[in-house]
């Protein structure tokens, strides 16, 4: 993985004392509330409901053991001894205390984490598929590209205020697995038909309020050009994203103002006029430059399939628990002999994303033990383990189970995604979290989510949709009704290549029919799919919304014909 | 009264005066004045007979590419931060100075806070006028806040990619 040099060190280092500077004027009174608002943002501190919240950027979700041994001792010295993963892949702690952030913050920097941007109006933490560099489906690493990308909008002066949150997104294979077109930038790695490797951007996209997928507005920008491209667009957001309603100063309004047409030709016009500036040299990448940062991302010292081999039917075939994560959790690597493993994040009455102090460390020791020492983040809240040895993962499966890391639902009901809800967070309408546990204690048993198979359940607790309610094949909104939590319920929303935003079925639901509305949604798909091969999604998209709808208000029928 | 700025890195006594639109008499008369880009349009011959120098202040709203064949002999252009958390001034800096090849006084005024200071000199304004509460020596001090960065602006540094170019070759 990427690691940091000198200049990489200093920068961080000495943003932290610029932050404990403002940190030291605010409590002093010298920095208002709003001033020191904007300040802190840009340094992943948030005031939730009860307590700041430090959001720690990873970049696309990759993290090593000595982080995270620094985040088990974060959790336990700076709050309340577990930290939270998010659908951006990031790390959020629930309960630092803002005069101590400034030293957390340095502690973090000794291990090349950091806060920066990771809130606020600027280009935020870049997402990319958690499975680069193994997937058996990739075609390109992302990381080279995120890593420049991320170095050239880190504290960027000119994109530093800007109108509204801005994120990237990058895959480099088939299968989309970061969702990248709900990012307001899509990059996928693409190779020409003449073998040059190049970028397809994608703009526009966003959840919170007008869910809308990124819109494609440059199908190749050679391999060189990917900071020409990216100023292109960034500099047009900043001239021309509205600034007087915050609501609507995402660059998706710009898109959505313009039509595709005339915001397309004013990216590409400022891309020319980069091109043909002294800018444009500055910022063209050489083919060295992409492979100083590549070499930070070696394949590792895989070893030969022989001494890998594993007996992994005799083992099923002995242990049921075994066989059921193998089944679940496992998925193939792109080198023989080797399996990418899924961490859950989704154990029984645990709180979707929530990770110990203890089971940091845990991890860390797995990693060091059986992946080369690195960890990922993924979309969905979980973690992957990217290169274990197939006859390691008997003993790996028994170190997860002992810390609650193994239960098998990856990509079953579930494996819900959730944001925190209104038990932490200062912008929600209705909780999140009780609501995944009443879904979760429906399908609690293994032979009833095999039998409803591959399904995304995701939950937000207020519009701003950080649980990706409008992505979801069944998406759950809370809101506020006078007081009370309900809950706004959408179909057929998809992250993935099949990107689409969810239809909202109907009226909300009561907090106390939202689970049993839930249920009778999966049995009308168990009813009416095809065969055990027709997932919740291909058959919402075949027969539509209505038996679903009639079925989920089925009791108010009864009631008005009565 | 004139404000003190910070003027290539050192604070100064600011020599120009800004005058309003709507301000009918043209005064002082013989010094440098700031005045808006819409009076600058009207006014151009008459303001350049009544003054030693005239500087424009342009809105954060104009496209400065369009603008800029009407005000590129100025001796001083003024950019507006409405408030500190509005970068679009910060574009067209970067514009003027590294695309259009303005090479005199360019002056931020508006909401400007300490800790913008440090973003502005690096998009190449030299010439910032902070609001009248700051402290002024902190002002000073901020421009070089950070002394590392990844990327140019319109500043000295040079970006890392090509930094790294001089340093020891992969493999």
């Amino acid at each position: 993985m990427y690691r940091y040099d000198a200049i990489d060190q200093a920068l961080v280092t000495q943003r932290v004392e610029q932050f404990r500077d403002q940190t030291r004027r605010y409590l002093k009174g010298e920095l208002t509330e709003d001033e020191f608002r904007h300040l802190r943002l840009r340094n992943g501190l948030y005031q939730q409901r009860f307590a700041p919240m430090l959001r720690i950027s990873v970049p696309y979700g990759l993290l090593e053991s000595a982080q995270l041994r620094k985040m088990a001792h974060i959790v336990r010295k700076y709050d309340k001894g577990y930290g939270h993963f998010t659908t951006r892949q990031n790390i959020q702690l629930n309960w630092p205390k803002l005069e101590q952030v400034p030293d957390l913050l340095a502690e973090l920097a000794e291990v090349q984490l950091h806060g920066i941007q990771a809130c606020g109006n600027d280009t935020r933490n870049i997402t990319s598929d958690y499975l680069a560099g193994v997937a058996v489906d990739e075609h390109i690493d992302p990381r080279p590209y995120c890593e420049l990308l991320r170095q050239y909008v880190a504290l960027h002066p000119e994109f530093y205020w800007l109108p509204r949150k801005f994120k990237f997104g990058f895959s480099g294979a088939t299968v989309d697995r970061a969702a990248t077109r709900t990012n307001d930038v899509a990059v996928h790695l693409v190779r020409h038909p003449d073998g040059a490797v190049g970028y397809r951007f994608f703009v526009g996209g966003g959840l919170g309020r007008q869910p809308m997928l990124a819109q494609e507005m440059n199908p190749f920008v050679p391999e060189s050009d990917l900071l020409r491209y990216a100023c292109a667009i960034l500099r047009t957001f900043n001239r021309f994203g509205r600034r007087d309603n915050i609501h609507k100063a995402r660059i998706k309004i710009v898109l959505r103002e313009w039509g595709i047409e005339r915001f397309r030709a004013a990216i590409e016009e400022e891309y020319a006029k980069i091109k043909a500036s002294s800018e444009g040299e500055e910022l063209l990448l050489l083919a060295e430059d992409i492979e100083r940062i590549r070499w930070h991302f070696p394949a590792p010292a895989y070893k030969a399939v022989s001494e890998a081999a594993a007996d992994l039917a005799g083992l099923a075939a002995r242990d049921a628990g075994f066989a059921a994560w193998i089944r679940r959790n496992v998925r193939p690597h792109k080198v023989p002999g080797y399996r990418v493993v899924f961490v859950s994040l989704k154990a029984p009455d645990h709180v979707a994303g929530d990770c110990t102090a203890e089971q940091f460390e845990t991890l860390a020791d797995i990693c060091d033990a059986h992946s080369f020492g690195e960890l990922r983040s993924t979309y969905d809240q979980n973690l992957v383990l990217a290169d274990v040895a197939e006859r390691d993962l008997h003993e790996l499966w028994r170190k997860l189970d002992a810390v609650k890391l193994a239960t098998p639902n990856i990509g079953l009901v579930t494996d819900i995604v959730s944001c925190p809800g209104l038990d932490f967070c200062g912008l929600a309408n209705a909780g999140s979290i009780g609501v995944a546990h009443d879904i979760y204690r429906r399908f609690d048993t293994l032979d009833a989510q095999y039998e409803i198979g591959p399904i995304r359940i995701t939950i937000s607790g207020c519009m701003n949709g950080c649980g990706h309610h409008s992505v979801g094949h069944i998406g759950i909104l809370g809101v506020d009704k006078h007081g009370e939590e309900w809950y706004q319920v959408t179909l057929g929303g998809s992250p993935g290549n099949d990107a689409a935003i969810g239809e909202r079925i109907g009226r909300a639901l009561a907090r106390d029919e939202i689970a049993g509305g839930v249920e009778r949604l999966i049995q009308v798909y168990l009813e009416l799919r095809v065969d055990e091969d027709e997932s919740f999604i291909e058959c919402y998209r075949r027969v539509g919304m209505a038996p679903f709808k009639a079925r989920l208000y089925e009791n108010e029928a009864e009631a008005a014909a009565a | 009264m004139t404000a003190t700025l910070l003027r290539a890195g050192a604070l100064v006594q600011d020599s120009w005066t800004v005058i309003e639109d709507g301000r009918m008499e043209i005064e002082p008369v013989g010094g440098k004045v700031i005045v808006t880009l819409a009076r600058w349009r009207l006014e151009r011959d008459e303001l350049l007979a009544a003054h030693a120098a005239v500087g424009v202040l342009v809105p954060n709203t104009a496209d400065i590419e369009a603008v800029y064949p009407q005000i590129s002999d100025r001796p001083l252009i003024a950019l507006q931060f409405p408030t500190f958390t509005d970068g679009r001034a910060l574009s067209q800096a970067v514009v003027l100075r590294k695309r259009l090849g303005f090479d005199r006084e360019l002056r931020a005024v508006g909401d400007v806070i300490q800790d913008l200071v440090f973003w502005l000199g690096r998009c190449g304004f030299d010439s910032i006028v902070p609001r009248q509460d700051q402290n002024l020596e902190a002002c000073r001090a901020a421009l070089v806040e950070l002394s590392v960065a990844y990327q140019a602006a319109a500043d000295e540094h040079t970006p890392v990619w090509v930094r790294r170019r001089t340093q020891v070759p992969v493999h």
